[in-house]
């Protein structure tokens, strides 16, 4: 008997039987290193471990460097590189034309806390079903180092102008909206950004996701708040996340004992292991206390802060059919001629 | 005016002038008045006269003047008057200018307290007790103020020779069944009416008479008539923003939609989201129409504004949308209750960078409705933007139409390919003009099949949808865009023309019809001038209105704004007439009259 040469192992696939390479998408024109670029690399692991059909996907994005990514995940999505800003509204027409679709939004804080902190806020309120990163760097990347409204009080650019403004938190300002999913975290955390990606996959409501990524060209500096070695020396995680999809609950086991676990929607779960003291992440205003006591502190409190898997989405407050919109035909969408008459008949 | 219309006229003072008159009422908004007025004007209406009512109103709530012209015309004349023969003042803050801006013999119905008379000696004037009439026919003091407007109804109907019969189903209609309201102002047009009959002389300047030419006919606004087309074109997806004067086209669609636009257990088949803003409603459009639903959004001068930037993406990118623009006065806030064709411009070229977008100028309440459902059709084949351009005085006011005729057919969905396509297809490519015609093919997301997909940005692109800086590039896309706008000259409505071969054109569009087609019989009438009258329905400018320039030696053309907007686009794209084109202007916020017209032509031919 002799032995077969073991041939090269098949990269492995996922419940639809699809690999990771399947995921990817065009390669990035970023600076190398840049923090985005490991944002995108845990969306397609997230992606594939969560088994999301890549052609339902809606990737949606505004103008700026984070706002080019799109390009360089799930190459079997539909994109929208739409105007600076006004990605949300897009979004949200896409949204209710398309109820089966996928979205995910990626911008940036220049993006979402300046020109397009209107649009964010609405689509806040509406609860459109959306992913929502925010590539936080606080930091005009596109147009050579301007700051944006996320940079902290104090920070120094690289050719010497102090900001003498109070930063936004995009955090806190979700958590006001009521914004039923709120995560900061850290391009730097691969396994905590990979945990909150997969459990935004999960809910079925807008999931603010702000990820401090440093700006490798303009503003990695150590007097930024927003670098490398800040960013790391201030990262305070809230808890150990895991995340349960649905149909792996059988063979796993949920953690008991001092963690808390939050049900999705579609069955999936979270679990938070605590590591801060009388942290609970379904208590909206001890997430709002604890983020500004961090905040006063310098610290950047990241995981999962804040879920609400109850909270309606905008296709429960329009009405809309359970059918997506853009599948109806002509018979449902055009009344009859009788309809007509009638109408013709109440203006006589 | 000119000497010869000045004995016109005053021939015509001499006479009783059946079914032809205008009347002229001034109230104070918030008192109820509007019902009043339609009641009034809907009676005329009844009785078969053809008729129109335009509401003259202040941006504000309740408590300023607000004016209701109401028009009757044997002949069908429903442009605005400049004359009026019957002024009703309620008004006291504005009594004494509506009564000292009437031509002489006219006549004045007003509050007797107001004390009118005294003013001038050439109008005839007819004091009513209103207060005393409402106090005895009406037991609710609350509902006085309300119910005061409707005794002038009451009044005028005695004075016109009115049908009373017609009057109280004109006020069942407005009313819409509620009882009580309905016996209340039915009291109160009673009470007018008893009162006039005993008390005030008769009078044989204006009367009314039965006919027969409104039979059949409807009463409908342009914004209601819009919605219609919307509703019956399936829209899907509507983003919009509050504005005045076109909120009530969206609102309109609410009320049918929440009617005849849901499935079997009550869920809606359009989503319709007030959007933050103008910016939110346009981007919303767009990602609708992108993810293949019929989308629109409805705005005015103001809004399409905001909406440039995300209209040069739509245009730049292919995506489809309906934007309807109810235009006002501008610019800025401008008078935001007053109308004008003030965006002719804005909307044939809206957004920065080379734009061309295909307009369409609805002229009546059969086209609002026909347009309107066109536009779906045409956003989707040609996969960009599209205005539907009106106007205050078509969307707001009350105008006379004949029932509008189901729209036949299949929608046209346009150029999309299906997982069927797209399995036999080897190299598709988003921006590719496969057919010649400048139009590409578009997919949808979340086709299934593996193929398809594609990255939409408003940044350069090759036919490949891949990013691109390159000049070839560039050039090969915006000049395929320009040839589709060409293509577009065989889809959009061809214009109206009456071609007498006067060679004296007459060039207009939109609300200025009616005015138009009076002017051009006084012309005859009056002066001996015969016009030939062309009437543009779209943009871009077909082979008809190639031909109808080349065959007049002047053209007339006939505008609701200051700087002669659509003559600018003329003389663009006709740079060799461009000496041919007159300019005939109009405005001062009101709706355009014949007069104005006949005035002008007649300065340019002197």
């Amino acid at each position: 008997m002799t032995t077969a040469t073991p041939s090269a192992p098949a990269a492995p696939t996922n419940r639809l039987g699809l690999t990771k390479q399947d995921y990817v998408g065009s390669k990035s024109t970023l600076c190398a290193g840049c923090g985005h670029d490991s944002i995108t690399a845990q969306l397609i692991n997230a992606a594939f471990e969560m088994n999301i059909e890549a052609y339902k996907v809606g990737k949606y994005s505004g103008i700026g460097c984070s706002s080019k990514t799109p390009a360089y995940f799930f190459n079997q999505a539909w994109g929208f590189n739409s105007v600076h800003g006004r990605m949300p509204s897009v979004a949200t027409g896409a949204a209710l034309a398309n109820r089966e679709l996928v979205n995910i939004g990626v911008s940036g804080d220049g993006d979402s806390m300046s020109i397009g902190i209107g649009q964010l806020m609405h689509m806040i309120r509406r609860n459109v079903p959306i992913i929502y990163i925010i590539e936080d760097n606080g930091v005009y990347g596109l147009t050579k180092g301007q700051f944006s409204a996320t940079a902290d009080l104090g920070s120094v650019l690289k050719h010497g102008t102090v900001n003498e403004l109070p930063p936004i938190d995009p955090c806190t300002l979700a958590l006001e909206l009521g914004c039923g999913f709120v995560a900061r975290s850290f391009s730097g955390d691969p396994k905590q950004m990979n945990a909150i990606m997969k459990a935004a996959m999960a809910h079925n409501g807008t999931c603010i996701i702000d990820v401090i990524s440093p700006c490798v060209t303009f503003n990695n500096h150590d007097s930024s708040t927003k670098s490398y070695k800040n960013a790391k020396d201030h990262d305070f995680p809230l808890h150990e996340l895991g995340f349960v999809q649905f149909n792996e609950l059988e063979q796993v086991e949920i953690p008991a004992g001092e963690s808390k676990v939050v049900t999705f929607p579609d069955g999936s779960k979270v679990s938070f292991r605590t590591l801060r003291d009388d942290y609970d992440p379904t208590d909206r205003f001890g997430a709002m206390k604890i983020l500004h006591e961090g905040a006063e502190k310098g610290e950047f409190l990241t995981g999962l802060l804040y879920v609400d898997t109850s909270k309606p989405n905008i296709h429960a407050t329009t009405h809309i059919v359970d059918t997506p919109l853009v599948h109806l035909n002509q018979a449902t969408l055009k009344p009859g001629k009788d309809v007509l008459a009638k109408c013709m008949d109440e203006l006589m | 005016m000119s000497t010869e219309l000045a004995n016109a006229h005053a021939a015509q003072d001499a006479k009783t002038l059946v079914n032809d008159f205008s009347i002229e009422i001034g109230t104070v908004n918030g008192s109820g008045s509007q019902t009043a007025n339609s009641v009034l004007m809907r009676t005329i209406f009844l009785m078969g006269v053809p008729v129109s009512g335009k509401n003259l109103f202040p941006s504000n709530i309740a408590g300023l003047p607000t004016w209701f012209q109401i028009r009757a015309n044997t002949k069908g004349y429903v442009a605005r008057k400049h004359r009026v023969d019957l002024m009703i003042c309620m008004n006291p803050e504005t009594a004494k200018e509506d009564v000292l801006k009437l031509s002489d013999g006219a006549i004045v119905i007003y509050d007797e307290p107001l004390k009118l008379n005294t003013l001038r000696d050439d109008l005839i004037y007819y004091p009513v007790p209103f207060q005393k009439l409402v106090t005895a026919s009406c037991p609710e003091p609350k509902l006085h103020k309300l119910v005061k407007n409707m005794i002038y109804v009451g009044v005028a109907g005695q004075m016109l020779g009115l049908d009373m019969i017609e009057t109280k189903k004109a006020i069942t209609k407005q009313l819409k069944g509620k009882q009580k309201a309905i016996e209340i102002n039915q009291a109160a047009v009673d009470a007018g009416f008893a009162w006039a009959a005993e008390n005030m002389p008769a009078q044989s300047r204006i009367k009314v008479v039965a006919d027969d030419k409104t039979k059949g006919n409807i009463i409908i606004d342009g914004n209601a008539a819009c919605a219609l087309g919307a509703m019956f074109a399936g829209v899907q997806v509507v983003g919009w923003y509050p504005i005045t004067p076109s909120s009530s086209l969206v609102e309109s669609l609410i009320d049918y939609a929440d009617e005849y636009r849901r499935d079997e257990d009550g869920k809606s088949t359009v989503a319709i989201v007030q959007m933050e803003d103008e910016l939110a409603s346009a981007g919303m459009v767009f990602g609708a129409g992108w993810a293949g639903a019929r989308s629109m959004t409805s705005t005015s001068g103001p809004g399409i504004s905001l909406m440039s930037e995300f209209i040069g993406l739509g245009y730049f990118s292919e995506i489809p949308g309906v934007f309807f623009n109810v235009a006002r006065t501008g610019p800025s806030t401008g008078l935001p209750t007053r109308t004008m064709q003030g965006d002719i411009d804005i909307c044939a070229k809206c957004s920065h960078g080379d734009t061309l977008h295909i307009n369409l100028y609805p002229g009546n309440m059969t086209e609002c409705f026909e347009f309107a459902y066109e536009s779906f059709n045409l956003a989707e084949r040609f996969q960009t933007p599209i205005f539907v351009v009106t106007d205050l005085d078509l969307g707001m006011q009350n105008w006379m139409s004949k029932p509008f005729t189901y729209p036949e057919g299949n929608f046209d969905r346009g150029k999309v390919l299906g997982e069927k396509e797209l399995a036999d297809m080897k190299d598709w490519g988003r921006y590719k003009d496969v057919d010649g015609d400048g139009i590409p093919y578009r997919t949808l997301p979340a086709t299934p099949g593996g193929k398809g997909a594609y990255f939409t940005r408003g940044s350069g692109h090759n036919a490949m949808a891949q990013y691109s800086e390159k000049p070839e590039d560039y050039v090969a896309l915006v000049d395929r865009l320009r040839a589709k706008y060409e293509t577009a000259k065989s889809y959009v409505p061809k214009p109206i023309l009456d071609d007498t071969g006067s060679k004296r054109g007459i060039l207009a569009f939109g609300s200025s019809d009616p005015a138009v087609m009076e002017a051009r019989d006084v012309l005859v009438d009056s002066f001996q001038k015969k016009t030939d009258y062309l009437r543009l329905r779209a943009l871009p400018f077909t082979a008809e209105v190639d031909a109808f320039i080349k065959n007049s030696d002047v053209v007339y053309v006939v505008e609701q704004n200051r700087d002669g907007q659509m003559k600018a686009l003329l003389r663009e794209f006709y740079p060799q007439a461009s000496m041919k084109f007159k300019s005939v202007l109009h405005y001062n916020g009101m709706a355009l009259d014949a007069q104005t017209i006949v005035d002008q032509i007649n300065a340019f031919e002197k």
